[in-house]
């Protein structure tokens, strides 16, 4: 089932032509790792999917409701796409469970205690119960993370944005974020990550897709798009980040 | 007569004269916090004409003394429009006016000061823009802002010393009626400097300790 359409997406930074026509349609469940050199327009085109970024014109459309028009409720839409950043973004006034717990209290969509306890599931499914009451300040990056993602699941979305999620992490705690985040993808999420990790992408992702210059330039699966990349953009890209 | 009797014949009427300073100092800082507030909002809103009238109210205050803003409230507004007002509601209208339009600042620089990946976290979890500001940016902008709240505070207090060209009896009235009285200003200006800076040196330490028991995700809020 259709989850994303993305229609004709433009996006203009003053005079500066970031996004130069993507159209793309992502399946109920899927898994899609967005790749390409920095400047290629992958974490904008990310960003206007929940409308972050405005787009300058184009369609952005999920469940079959357009994010784009503008006589629709973008806060409504927002609670459905779960989004996880660089760098982590947790509210640092707020301890780990208050943090997940903000968005379904103040947009009742739950009691205090209803709410408690679904940050004590989300905080043991991400393996962080113990840090319930911890401030972020005292946690490490990977842990912050984990929290983010906790955070970003507690209003129930069934589409996760991932904004190059492990780019900020010391390299020894990149394992635990993408851990949790293949336990998501199996879990059936519809993900679309921009990512560096090629190795997550090779073994997570259900179709990759190659930006550059504010297109796509080549997607497919991954073996593919990996193992006999057909532009000759995309073969230059691979040959310099595996 | 020995310092000490003057000391405990003046202490009254100094007393006197600090009740009305820190009087019109609280109201005028409650009604500044609202106004600048206010004027915060008005500034970062996303209408244009909102941010000018922040603007220009800003720079006006900012621009002007003071001293002729008072004049300018008690004496001048008051004749144009043929209304009465007692010097010591008058002190305290220009002294919000003025600690409003600073305070507005302050308060807009916390805002910036807040990473803006904050904002973008709270609207991507679907918070409208106003639960956002209201419940992720402001408490960690006042947190920032709280030693120059805390200075703009002090500021206004000392302020009201200024308010006393329109005859408002704040400590600084009462005490040039003492020194004139007993011609000896050497030690009465000497006693009430002494009497202001217990008063704010009392209000420093109040503020240290909120700045300490507000850091951010540190034990108890």
């Amino acid at each position: 089932m259709e989850k994303v359409n993305v229609k004709n997406l433009h996006k203009y930074f003053g005079n500066l032509e970031v996004l130069k026509g993507i159209d793309l349609v992502i399946e109920e469940g899927e898994v899609v790792c967005l790749i390409g050199p920095s400047g290629s327009g992958k974490s904008t085109f990310l960003r206007c999917l929940n409308q972050l970024e405005e787009t300058t014109h184009g369609e952005v459309i999920i469940d079959g409701r357009a994010l784009t028009d503008k006589n629709n409720n973008i806060n409504k839409l927002r609670e459905n796409i779960g989004m996880v950043f660089q760098q982590f973004n947790l509210f640092p006034h707020l301890t780990a469970a208050e943090n997940i717990m903000l968005a379904p209290v103040e947009l009742k969509k739950m009691s205090k205690e209803e709410a408690a306890k679904r940050a004590k599931e989300l905080l043991d499914m991400v393996g962080l119960g113990e840090k319930y009451d911890e401030y972020p300040t005292n946690l490490s990056g990977g842990q912050q993370q984990r929290v983010a993602i906790a955070r970003a699941l507690a209003m129930n979305p069934d589409i996760m944005l991932f904004d190059e999620p492990t780019s900020a992490l010391d390299p020894e705690m990149v394992g635990e974020v993408l851990g949790v985040m293949k336990q998501l993808a199996k879990d059936g999420m519809t993900m679309v990550v921009v990512t560096h990790e090629m190795g997550f992408a090779r073994e997570v992702a259900d179709r990759v897709i190659f930006m550059d210059e504010g297109v796509i330039v080549e997607q497919g699966k991954p073996e593919n798009v990996f193992g006999n990349p057909q532009s000759e953009r995309t073969q230059n890209f691979l040959n310099m980040v595996l | 007569m020995s310092f000490f009797d003057l000391f405990l014949q003046s202490l009254p009427s100094f007393l006197k004269g600090m009740g009305v300073t820190l009087q019109m100092t609280f109201f005028a800082l409650l009604i500044a916090i609202v106004l600048g507030m206010l004027i915060c909002f008005l500034r970062i809103s996303s209408l244009k004409f909102l941010n000018i009238i922040a603007t220009v109210y800003v720079d006006i205050i900012r621009g002007t003394p003071l001293l002729a803003q008072a004049f300018f409230l008690y004496f001048g507004l008051t004749a144009a429009l043929g209304f009465q007002i007692s010097n010591k509601n008058a002190g305290i209208i220009v002294l919000a006016l003025n600690a409003g339009a600073y305070l507005s600042e302050i308060f807009r620089s916390g805002i910036n000061a807040v990473n803006h990946g904050q904002m973008e976290a709270a609207r991507s979890l679907g918070l409208p823009y106003g639960k956002a500001m209201s419940k992720v940016i402001l408490p960690q902008a006042i947190r920032i802002v709280i030693p120059s709240i805390m200075n703009q505070f002090i500021i206004t207090l000392k302020d009201t010393t200024i308010i006393s060209v329109i005859g408002a009896p704040e400590l600084i009235k009462a005490a040039n009626v003492v020194s004139a009285r007993t011609f000896r200003s050497f030690e009465v200006y000497a006693m009430i400097a002494i009497l202001y800076f217990i008063v704010i040196f009392t209000l420093t330490k109040i503020s240290t300790y909120i700045e300490r028991r507000l850091a951010i995700g540190k034990g108890k809020r």
